[in-house]
């Protein structure tokens, strides 16, 4: 196997529950993704690929399996060395955006950069960088509750981009905006991925999908189809 | 994170909901308060009942023949009782150095009442005191203005007396006034050589509502020469209290020809243990208070949990998005003790200034007043509150699962 994969996942299974009550979200799925890729997975709801995504963020672990990210085992790190990994390596997207109310835009996205013990002054200026980046220089003052959907969407791409992931996984990050700021945030992961950034988005909407350069398809737990996507 | 990260997060965490965040502290505030005002209160009255036993006299022991009232009745007064009864010869005897070697200084004394007059003023005094100038020091009694009488006066039955402050102000309006003027006591005419310093109460009677004549002149005048009424003697010092008790009691005892095998008849009070006795009480009580203000600071502790439960199930969304953000199970811990740690320092600081304030004012009678080491206790232990009744609250929120937490509605 090629040791540069970024993500690679070896028959991954994940269960909840046990016994007859048992439900078997993922039922042994591989997957590589090499840096520098787009892709989208697929799947009606229910089929597993939130489960996927948490799996991939770290934010859950496998039950049975194995996950490299990077050349590490991440499955086998303690949770201290996991939150390490998030903060480092992955920036998420959420579809409800997840912003910490009563907390300006600005402050959101110094959060990452705080965990990762930066100093202030660094905090401020990347965040401000990322800020720009998105467009939202002018609001960095603003509370979530004073931003619209599309803004506060933004803000998180923003946040998710201050630490200079090298992935950045997105779940259904469109799913709660309106067709105009849908293209916006869709146009700025095509210039990360431009840029080198890997991309995964989860979704279930195949306009999201036609953005993305690979797409994995999911049912019951199991990838169905995998392939590349002409644009 | 650094802690200056920490203490931001934690203060906009409790700025999002200030009216529960206040009345956590006020619980906090109250408890802290509550220890250090009672406790304040509890040394307080103790200082008070040792002020005033102090202002009887340290070291001192009264002598009295035993039986109902403090001696012998006159009328009643039989063989056995005039046997014992305390003479001036037995004060004699006492102040003799090699007979009791740790009394210092001994008066005796008798008592009387009577009509003072001072023109057309005329005012009954309660207690008029026949004693020596040995009496003076010995219980505490320091002449404010003028002098007190001396032992020529005493030897020569000279008619002068010593007023009380009350006893000088209602005969001459002003106490100083007093000074030099001639009153009539009874029949006698009396003139008055000083006026004591006031004292405060010790009981029920007005102690400033006295008079002190040389105890040869009372006799002469007023009480006639019946036994002494009460020897005061003065033990060398603290320690020697016991020591000079003993020795008193052995002297009586041999003088007066006391069979071993009844009780002795004479009654000796000790102030030390009176003293003793009144601190233990003082302390005693105290301890309550300070029990009764520990269980409102544990309530008022108890409320800095629940209210921090109440915010880590309130943020578990919170937490899961930090989380994502690569926050490490230190960063949420650290966030939500301080949190908690900062409510009840903020109620502690509360309780201080509100203590302090408080206890200037007397309270049920009774001035508080602060022990320094209270203060630093009960605002170490609100910290403490914070920190212990905070950890479990914020180790739940660390130890969540950053996908259940990121999941909770």
């Amino acid at each position: 196997m090629a040791a540069d994969a970024l993500i690679d996942i070896r028959n991954v299974t994940k269960t909840y529950g046990a016994g007859e009550t048992a439900v078997h979200a993922l039922r042994g799925v591989s997957l590589r993704v090499e840096a520098g890729e787009y892709v989208a997975v697929m799947g009606s709801s229910g089929s597993g690929k939130s489960t996927l995504m948490n799996i991939l963020g770290c934010l859950d672990t496998p039950t049975r399996g194995e996950y490299w990210l990077d050349g590490t085992n991440v499955a086998r790190l303690t949770e201290d060395q996991q939150a390490l990994v998030r903060g480092r390596k992955i920036g998420f997207v959420f579809q409800s955006f997840n912003l910490i109310p009563r907390t300006s835009a600005l402050a959101n996205v110094e959060l990452p950069l705080t965990y990762a013990h930066l100093r202030r002054t660094e905090r401020r200026q990347r965040a401000r960088r990322a800020l720009e980046l998105v467009g939202l220089a002018d609001r960095e003052d603003h509370r979530p509750n004073q931003l619209s959907g599309g803004q506060q969407q933004r803000v998180a791409i923003a946040r998710a981009l201050a630490t200079g992931p090298r992935i950045l996984l997105a779940d259904e990050p469109t799913g709660n905006l309106d067709a105009h700021s849908t293209d916006e945030v869709l146009g700025m992961f095509d210039e990360l991925n431009a840029e080198g950034r890997t991309v995964v988005v989860i979704t279930h909407e195949t306009e999201v999908a036609q953005h993305a350069r690979r797409l994995v398809l999911f049912s019951d737990g199991r990838i169905v189809s995998d392939e590349k996507v002409t644009r | 994170m650094s802690p200056r990260d920490l203490f931001g997060a934690a203060l906009r965490g409790l700025g999002a909901n200030k009216m529960r965040s206040l009345l956590t502290m006020l619980g906090v505030a109250i408890g802290v308060g509550a220890v250090i005002v009672l406790v304040a209160v509890g040394n307080g009255s103790g200082k008070a009942v040792q002020d005033r036993l102090e202002a009887m006299g340290t070291n001192l022991l009264t002598v009295s023949t035993s039986g109902g009232g403090g001696g012998f009745q006159r009328g009643q007064a039989g063989p056995a009782a005039q046997q014992y009864s305390l003479t001036l010869d037995d004060a004699a005897a006492l102040a003799d150095n090699r007979l009791a070697p740790d009394v210092a200084a001994v008066a005796p004394v008798m008592t009387s009442n009577g009509t003072a007059t001072s023109g057309d003023v005329s005012y009954t005094i309660n207690q008029v005191i026949g004693t020596t100038p040995e009496y003076l020091p010995a219980t505490n009694t320091p002449v404010s203005t003028g002098a007190s009488f001396t032992k020529q006066d005493v030897d020569g039955s000279r008619r002068v007396i010593l007023l009380g402050q009350t006893a000088a102000t209602e005969l001459f309006g002003r106490a100083n006034a007093a000074v030099g003027q001639t009153i009539k006591l009874g029949a006698v005419d009396f003139t008055v050589l000083g006026v004591l310093a006031s004292k405060d109460s010790t009981g029920f009677n007005d102690p400033n509502a006295t008079a002190i004549v040389p105890i040869s002149t009372l006799r002469a005048t007023q009480a006639g020469y019946g036994p002494l009424n009460q020897i005061v003697v003065q033990a060398a010092d603290k320690d020697k209290v016991d020591t000079a008790q003993a020795e008193v009691t052995q002297l009586l005892t041999a003088r007066h020809q006391v069979p071993a095998t009844t009780t002795s008849p004479y009654r000796i009070t000790n102030s030390a243990q009176i003293l003793q006795t009144s601190q233990d009480t003082a302390a005693t009580f105290t301890a309550l208070l300070a029990t009764v203000a520990a269980i409102s600071l544990i309530v008022g502790g108890i409320g800095v949990t629940n209210i921090m439960l109440v915010t880590v199930t309130e943020r578990t969304r919170e937490i899961g998005i930090r989380k994502a953000l690569g926050a490490r199970r230190r960063a949420i811990l650290g966030q939500f003790l301080i949190e908690a740690t900062l409510l009840s320092l903020l109620g502690g600081t509360v309780g201080v200034i509100a203590a302090l304030v408080v206890s200037r004012f007397q309270l049920a009678g009774v001035q508080p007043v602060l022990v320094p080491s209270s203060i630093a206790l009960a605002f170490g232990v609100s910290a403490a509150v914070g920190l212990f009744f905070g950890s479990m609250p914020a180790h739940r929120a660390a130890g969540l699962r950053p996908i259940d937490a990121l999941r909770h509605e």
